[in-house]
């Protein structure tokens, strides 16, 4: 397929962006890495009558400030995956980006581009709710910021206003007794996930149990979803064994968890069944919702369970 | 629409071109500069055929566009070659596993494979299946171009230069 006939114009910054995103209204689109917006051309599954390329409004690099990752928007997959402060402060997000397409890919699709194009699969805005990120968005008011988890609307929607751009990715730096763990379920690499999940674990001060625990979701309903942490609290005060959770987690679960010295505990397996049953996926091409219910039981509980042992030290 | 002139820098020579703003740099190095090591394959940079090095890294020719590379070097594979068309060392490697089937896939193959001999040097066998992931090949079912790969980011591990010759 050829894309449609459009117009281009490069904008020199992101202020000049916005003002010609103002003007264009509904016919117009930012044009970031193009990974996404390039292919949807390509296919003819998008008309925009001007793109407005943001590729040399920013060259800034990832920095840390204020217990803050500040990730300039247009940074690439390749720099997420690489960077000495991302590897650091957010090692979620440079295992997950593993998972985004492939080389190509990776060496021009950006962080903020992904966000805005809000894909219900997407490993980077699963990422983004797990840790808390939030967005900085210029409009033609100034900037404003957006949490992550107040982002994403529905498929490919976002909270932004018609004219307003991501410049900015702001994610709480990684902290000592903090575990990570980021799981995937694709048929083939670099395949959109089927179902994804992010999990961060928080321990306590004084003891190997559960502070608290957040987990992201993708794949599973219109958009990247965050766990109701009401599902998660019953892990207050768990240990969970099983540190990296492969193959012990089959239907039902195999509850290798156990509560906390003192703990109210709950396990993992319970934890992700509780997640999982208040789901409720879409069929589609590529699995029933049923099955993708089943992953989401799955590759929680293991998250977790990775995440925990990450947090305790016992795995890398 | 307009068409405006660029200048595109492919395999060291300067090209100066009429292009659409929506032409694609595939549509221009393989319609306009007649480059046929550049190919249409999917269309959604899922299938790898239009690889070319932009700026020295591996990118997708059918999802950026051509006004997008003015004035920045672009690569097909056959600005690896030397003078007279003599091949680059890690097509010598496709040839002797016989790597290349029908061909179609083995200028992108070639191109990613070689970014990444020159960012890892001798690597492994599964991270050479993860970096050649996006390029799909219908005929060989891949253990030859692992093969050829393999041995050639051996080459390299052993040459002083990281460059076999």
């Amino acid at each position: 397929m050829v894309a449609p006939a459009f117009e281009y114009v490069a904008a020199g910054g992101y202020d000049e962006a916005v003002r010609l995103l103002a003007d264009g209204g509904d016919e117009a689109k930012i044009l970031a890495g193009g990974q996404s917006l390039m292919p949807m051309l390509n296919l003819r599954l998008a008309h925009p009558e001007l793109l407005i390329d943001i590729n040399a409004a920013d060259d800034r690099q990832p920095s840390v400030a204020d217990g803050m990752l500040v990730l300039p928007a247009l940074t690439r997959h390749r720099v997420l995956l690489e960077h000495d402060l991302v590897r650091r402060h957010c090692p979620l997000l440079a295992a997950a980006v593993r998972h985004v397409g492939n080389v190509r890919v990776r060496n021009r699709g950006t962080v903020g581009g992904s966000l805005a194009h809000a894909d219900p699969t997407s490993e980077i805005g699963s990422c983004a709710l797990a840790t808390g990120a939030r967005v900085i968005a210029r409009g033609p008011g100034g900037d404003r910021t957006l949490p992550a988890s107040e982002l994403f609307v529905s498929y490919w929607t976002t909270a932004l206003a018609e004219s307003e751009i991501i410049t900015d990715v702001l994610i709480p730096v990684g902290r000592p007794r903090q575990g990570w763990s980021f799981q995937e379920m694709v048929r083939r690499t670099s395949d959109f996930a089927i179902v994804a999940v992010a999990a961060l674990v928080e321990l306590d001060e004084e003891a190997d149990t559960i502070a608290a625990a957040r987990v992201a979701l993708a794949g599973v309903a219109d958009r990247v979803m965050l766990a109701g942490p009401d599902l998660l609290t019953g892990l207050t005060g768990a240990t969970l064994a099983g540190g990296t959770g492969a193959g012990s987690t089959g239907a039902g679960g195999t509850r290798t968890g156990s509560s906390g010295a003192g703990g109210s505990g709950d396990d993992a397996a319970g934890a992700a069944a509780r997640i999982a049953g208040g789901l409720d996926p879409a069929d589609d091409v590529h699995a029933s919702g049923e099955y993708r219910r089943r992953l989401v039981r799955v590759l929680t509980a293991r998250a977790l369970r990775e995440a925990y042992a990450r947090a305790t030290g016992a795995v890398a | 629409m307009n068409r405006r002139r660029l200048v595109l820098s492919v395999n060291g020579g300067d090209h100066e071109v009429w292009v659409l703003p929506s032409d694609t740099l595939l549509d221009v190095l393989h319609d306009e500069l007649g480059l046929a090591d550049v190919r249409y394959g999917c269309g959604e940079g899922v299938c790898g055929t239009c690889t070319v090095l932009l700026d020295g890294e591996p990118v997708n020719g059918c999802l950026i566009l051509a006004v997008q590379a003015a004035g920045r070097p672009v690569t097909t594979l056959r600005g690896l070659m030397g003078p007279g068309e003599t091949l680059h060392p890690l097509q010598e490697c496709f040839l002797r596993r016989g790597a290349s089937q029908c061909g179609f896939c083995t200028p992108g193959m070639v191109l990613t494979a070689l970014d990444l001999v020159r960012r890892r040097g001798r690597t492994s066998r599964e991270e050479i299946r993860y970096a050649l992931v996006g390029n799909l090949c219908r005929c060989t079912g891949y253990t030859k171009i692992l093969d050829a790969v393999e041995e050639y980011a051996d080459q390299a591990a052993d040459t002083p230069d990281g460059v076999p010759s």
